[in-house]
């Protein structure tokens, strides 16, 4: 457990260091390092490079990053499905929903205001996906919430559509959404959203010891106590912020909240005081890694990191299914 | 001898030796859908894409090939082949629908839901912001990616044979990697490229000639009887796979055959007319709801695509006649809530997976 933690650390520094130094100019290490460090002692060119762009670039690819592993468990555990996913179920499309109707809709712009929207938005996709995917006999099966939450994708997906043809403006923003991109932003955006994720971050620690005794099924959860409204308003309310703010900055980008906990879970076990930790830590090497891999494949344009995420991340989906008898978790 | 029981008509002839189940109400509504579908034609035909007004005897005429040229030129070159379009694409949706509800038992298991549209929707991108196949045109692009999805999801889906469940889900994998592809294209695209691209994706009937509707009208000569002709081996298969095999249906064969038969119907519907969303799954449904029977009957449904597709383009060129709004857009906002009530409805009857 120790090992996961110290190595997904190390390997997370790792990465950082090569999302700052790997790009359209490569710049070697040790600048890295000094730039860093001392940003007069290298050239200004460099300096701005590596701590204006690259540097904001990162840390919107950690922050998002573990904003998505940590919606992901969160949501596995909430649902005991193992292909929660805040893409998946439908959370992401209505973020992102949300914003391109306050964008094209109502002609608001800025990120602070855009983020309320995407809150609604997730928060009213997730409810009206849960409550889709569980009723009837069986309550909410795999196969069930998958199809709900690629029904309500599909069917916002189609209303975003129509919005986008009927005004060019918003067919530009839509199509920067829908990409899923980590650059173009500066350090104010990590300022607006940081607080966000923060809140939702520890909305969704504190939900970890509730999560375990909510695996134990709805019955022995209430027997020990727990309030399972209130643990499931709880949860909700964790992934509608993380989903939210991220969906906000990069657009939507699947399967990292799905992948990440899987992975994570066969270190950890089932426990969610280390499975949560964990995923937000592991997250943010697999989102960066994609990002890095996206900006070498294709010299000298990029790949937006939302496709690398998708095409690592849908075969693991496949093979998920296919493998597993999708017994609850 | 004829035997009328409730609602269903038994008759056996001795010469020719022929016997059989009539179902009335399966017949009511098969008659209903195909005048609905008749009229739905003659008021597009009629009403048209325009300011150009015709008269019902005019019309007439020049249907018959008599009249004036201006009038000929509306219905035969304008008119006539875009309603013909929306009807042959219109009953290939429904039709692919209805097997995909079908064999996967599942009523929201439509070729939009899994992958099927989203895999021509990513060739096309493909085709036209790369310039890949620039020289094969948008209808056989949507074609190729369409059977290369429906392949894909298939092979993926296959372990010691198939199931339902595994399918549907196998399909929604295919159709993320497709739409990250699709949406990957469009942020790279210029911006005439993306509009072009988004024209497509939503499914749209402009400009549509008579070069559109020899595909799909092959695609159902073909596909149509042989889906009628496996609906036999399909009705078995509803009794579960052990049973079926039992009674001597070679399983995974018939599955595969009907699965190809929707794939490839979905496919030539696509490339005719682009996606049109939420056909596939709402006409099979209204279909079997309206004829109260256990499975989609497909050519009702058929029928009830045709419906589905002349109205939402009548809604969208008269309605709608300011905006840009393609039929596409229509039957998604007019979908929409078909769509959660469809869901809402599986899942509480415990047929949603």
């Amino acid at each position: 457990m120790k090992r996961l933690i110290v190595g997904s650390a190390a390997v997370l520094a790792v990465l950082c260091l090569l999302s700052l130094a790997i790009g359209s100019r490569a710049i070697p290490l040790e600048q890295v390092v000094r730039a860093l460090a001392d940003p007069a002692g290298v050239d200004p060119e460099t300096a701005a490079i590596v701590g204006g762009t690259r540097l904001v670039r990162t840390l919107v690819a950690v922050l998002t990053g573990a904003a998505l592993g940590l919606a992901g468990a969160v949501m596995q555990g909430l649902t005991r499905n193992p292909l929660a996913d805040p893409g998946l179920l439908g959370v992401s499309a209505g973020a992102a929903f949300g914003i391109v109707v306050a964008a094209g809709v109502l002609g608001v712009s800025g990120l602070l205001p855009s983020i309320w929207f995407a809150f609604g938005g997730a928060a009213v996709a997730a409810v009206v996906v849960y409550l889709l995917g569980s009723r009837g006999r069986g309550g909410a099966s795999p196969v069930k919430l998958a199809v709900a939450g690629i029904a309500v994708t599909y069917l916002l997906d189609s209303l975003t559509g129509g919005i986008a043809l009927t005004d060019p403006e918003a067919l530009d923003r839509y199509r920067y959404w829908s990409a899923g991109s980590l650059t173009g932003h500066d350090a104010g955006t990590l300022l607006v959203v940081a607080p966000f994720l923060a809140a939702g971050a520890l909305l969704a620690l504190s939900t970890a010891p509730a999560l375990n005794s909510l695996s134990l099924g709805d019955d022995v959860a209430a027997a020990l106590g727990r309030r399972l409204a209130l643990v499931r308003l709880r949860g909700a309310l964790a992934v509608t912020l993380l989903t939210g703010a991220a969906v906000a900055v990069t657009g939507p980008i699947v399967f990292v909240g799905l992948v990440v906990p899987h992975l994570v879970r066969t270190v950890t076990g089932p426990d969610h005081r280390w499975l949560l930790p964990s995923s937000a830590l592991v997250a943010p090497c697999l989102l960066l890694a994609a990002d890095i891999l996206g900006r070498v494949v294709v010299r000298p344009t990029e790949l937006d990191v939302s496709l690398v995420a998708a095409f690592l991340g849908a075969p693991f989906f496949i093979a998920l299914v296919r493998r597993r008898r999708l017994a609850e978790l | 001898m004829l035997e009328l029981s409730r609602g269903r008509l038994l008759f056996r002839l001795t010469r020719p030796p022929v016997s059989g189940v009539l179902r009335l109400r399966l017949a009511a509504v098969w008659l209903g859908a195909a005048l609905a579908a008749l009229l739905a034609l003659c008021l597009t035909v009629a009403l048209g894409s325009g300011d150009y007004a015709l008269s019902p005897r005019g019309l007439l005429n020049a249907l018959l090939g008599e009249g004036e040229r201006a009038d000929l030129f509306v219905v035969w070159e304008l008119r006539l082949p875009r309603a013909t379009v929306a009807l042959l694409a219109g009953a290939a949706f429904g039709l692919s629908g209805a097997i995909f509800q079908a064999v996967t038992r599942n009523p929201l298991a439509s070729p939009d839901l899994l992958g099927i549209t989203q895999g021509a929707g990513a060739a096309v991108a493909a085709g036209v912001v790369l310039g890949t196949g620039a020289g094969l045109g948008l209808q056989t692009l949507g074609l190729a990616g369409a059977l290369a999805s429906g392949l894909a999801i298939y092979l993926l889906a296959w372990k010691r044979g198939t199931t339902g469940y595994r399918i549907v889900l196998v399909g929604i994998g295919v159709s993320w990697m497709c739409v990250s592809l699709t949406s990957y294209l469009l942020s790279r695209a210029e911006i005439h490229q993306a509009q072009r691209v988004l024209g497509w994706l939503v499914g749209n009937l402009n400009d549509r000639g008579w070069a559109h509707a020899g595909p799909p009208a092959l695609a159902l000569a073909v596909l149509l009887p042989a889906v009628l002709l496996l609906g036999r081996l399909q009705r078995t298969l509803r009794l579960g796979d052990e049973v079926a095999g039992g009674l001597g249906t070679p399983v995974q064969r018939t599955r595969l055959a009907l699965l190809l038969c929707g794939a490839a119907l979905a496919a030539f519907a696509t490339a005719a007319a682009g996606p049109v969303l939420f056909v596939a799954l709402a006409a099979p449904q209204i279909a079997q709801r309206l004829a109260r029977a256990g499975t989609p009957p497909v050519t009702a449904a058929a029928l009830t695509g045709s419906v589905i597709v002349l109205v939402g383009d009548l809604i969208s060129q008269r309605l709608l006649a300011d905006s840009v709004l393609p039929v596409g857009v229509v039957t998604g906002v007019l979908g929409a809530p078909f769509l959660l009530w469809q869901l809402a409805r599986a899942n509480r009857t415990g047929t949603g997976g």
